[in-house]
């Protein structure tokens, strides 16, 4: 038991994490690819054109990932944060920092996919709907969280302030949803759900659930990018950064 | 106890001494709920129908406006850092500061609400409903802020900041404070609204000190 723990603690410390990082960066860029094309393939050849959408619904492919990660990545950044927060260890709060973008583009992507379906379906491009304005709030809360920590300088206290700010946000997360989800709703009800069966057809929504695996993997692959330029960047000052083939080589 | 009240009173009795903070704040309210007529046209039927947003609207950023001042000069002087050495909890001491905030800007906007309501050709139903509003909505504002003022606090930039991260989490004190007014002038009642502003006023209070005292410790390190 306390060999395994001492294996998993191993990995918080940026030193063996950022060879950790740089090999599976590869494999998930891997996935990402492979599901994506596959995604495609399902979502422009293989599944049927909607009976009252037409073409235009293909963007959910897109949209609906999208949407998902948005959401998912918040929360896994709130996790890394408390735990960053609450054990002190400076991988965490790097890991928080890194998925920062990369959640907030998902926002924005499907917000922006979003207004693209909504122009022909509704009518319009944008309506102060209940889970468009969630999503549009959810975006800012991802800007507030990456301005907060560029103005900090100090990078560990960047790393507590916006841990603080990701945990009140998360907990604001489902306020915000539920006040703006009484207060309008015109968007089409959740068609995805656990407890009852899908109302699209099967090949849509395995096309739909491989996409959502693909944008899954990118996410996974530009963190661990990301966290390796930051773990980079702060901790230029020790030996083993100093020691890196790649540093060596660019400082030289 | 003691120590939160001679909080208060300390924070009031600076405030009292430069007036022309709060009045400030006041005032910009009462401008800002006196611009939109002048932008929108002096109907009073739509004036009546956008007067919750526009006066709740107002009062968020009023609100605002003080915040960056809640702990800065506090930090600047060094009386924080007696505050979180003190054998009183600072959580404590900090839910005082607050109070404190709200009695200077979020009490005389309650109090100057109705007349501007008035402006806005509201009834007196619609006016107590909006004064209702504001008295548990106004407390939640200053208590969410306090988390934003403590993140800032030191922070480059930290007065644009801070209605970067706070103006998000003041939407459900938004859509309910200014839901409460629409409910009643259509008829519904606001009874449901006011019940959840209540709720999210018992939700901040508990919580709002503690991570506003998380944050400012971090400031002070």
């Amino acid at each position: 038991m306390s060999n395994r723990l001492i294996n998993w603690f191993r990995y918080a410390s940026p030193q063996s994490f950022y060879p950790l990082a740089g090999k599976l960066i590869p494999w998930f860029w891997a996935l990402a690819a492979l599901f994506g094309l596959t995604g495609l393939y399902i979502a422009f050849f293989v599944a049927p054109t909607d009976f009252q959408q037409g073409e235009g619904y293909r963007i959910i492919f897109i949209h609906v990932p999208a949407a998902w990660m948005s959401m998912f990545i918040y929360l896994v950044m709130a996790f890394w944060a408390g735990l960053g927060l609450a054990l002190n260890t400076r991988l965490s709060g790097m890991m928080a920092q890194a998925l920062a973008p990369t959640g907030a583009l998902m926002a924005f992507l499907s917000l922006w996919t979003g207004a693209f379906w909504g122009k022909p379906m509704w009518g319009t491009w944008w309506v102060w709907d209940a889970r468009l304005t969630s999503a549009l709030i959810l975006f800012f809360l991802y800007i507030g969280f990456i301005a907060l920590q560029a103005a900090i300088d100090d990078a560990r206290r960047a790393d507590r302030a916006g841990a603080i700010l990701a945990l009140v946000g998360v907990v604001n997360v489902p306020i915000i949803y539920f006040s703006v989800k009484w207060w309008n709703t015109l968007h089409q009800g959740a068609s995805v759900s656990l407890t009852k069966a899908p109302t699209m057809a099967a090949t849509m929504l395995w096309g739909m659930l491989i996409m959502a695996l693909a944008f899954w993997m990118y996410s996974i692959a530009v963190a661990l990018m990301r966290v390796r330029a930051i773990i980079l960047e702060r901790e230029a000052h020790t030996e083993w950064v100093k020691a890196l083939p790649e540093v060596r080589g660019s400082t030289s | 106890m003691n120590a939160v009240l001679a909080v208060i009173r300390r924070d009031l009795l600076l405030a009292m001494r430069r007036k022309s903070e709060v009045f400030t704040a006041l005032f910009f309210f009462v401008i800002v709920t006196s611009l939109f007529p002048l932008g929108l046209g002096p109907e009073p039927a739509l004036l009546k129908k956008i007067a919750p947003g526009v006066i709740w609207v107002a009062a968020l950023l009023a609100t605002m406006l003080g915040l960056s001042r809640l702990f800065a000069p506090d930090h600047a002087d060094g009386t924080l850092e007696q505050l979180a050495l003190s054998p009183a909890p600072l959580g404590l001491l900090i839910t005082g500061k607050i109070a404190a905030h709200w009695i200077t800007t979020g009490l005389p906007l309650v109090l100057m609400a109705p007349v501007l309501g008035l402006q806005y050709d509201l009834d007196a139903g619609a006016l107590g409903v909006m004064v209702a509003a504001l008295l548990l909505g106004t407390p939640l504002l200053s208590l969410i802020g306090a988390i934003g003022a403590a993140l800032t606090l030191g922070v480059r930039g930290g007065g644009v900041l801070i209605s970067l991260l706070v103006l998000p989490l003041y939407v459900p004190a938004l859509i309910f404070g200014a839901g409460a007014v629409e409910a009643h002038l259509s008829g519904l009642g606001a009874a449901g609204h006011l019940s959840l502003l209540a709720a999210l006023l018992a939700l901040a209070v508990f919580f709002a000190p503690w991570a506003t005292t998380a944050a400012l410790r971090i400031a002070l390190e």
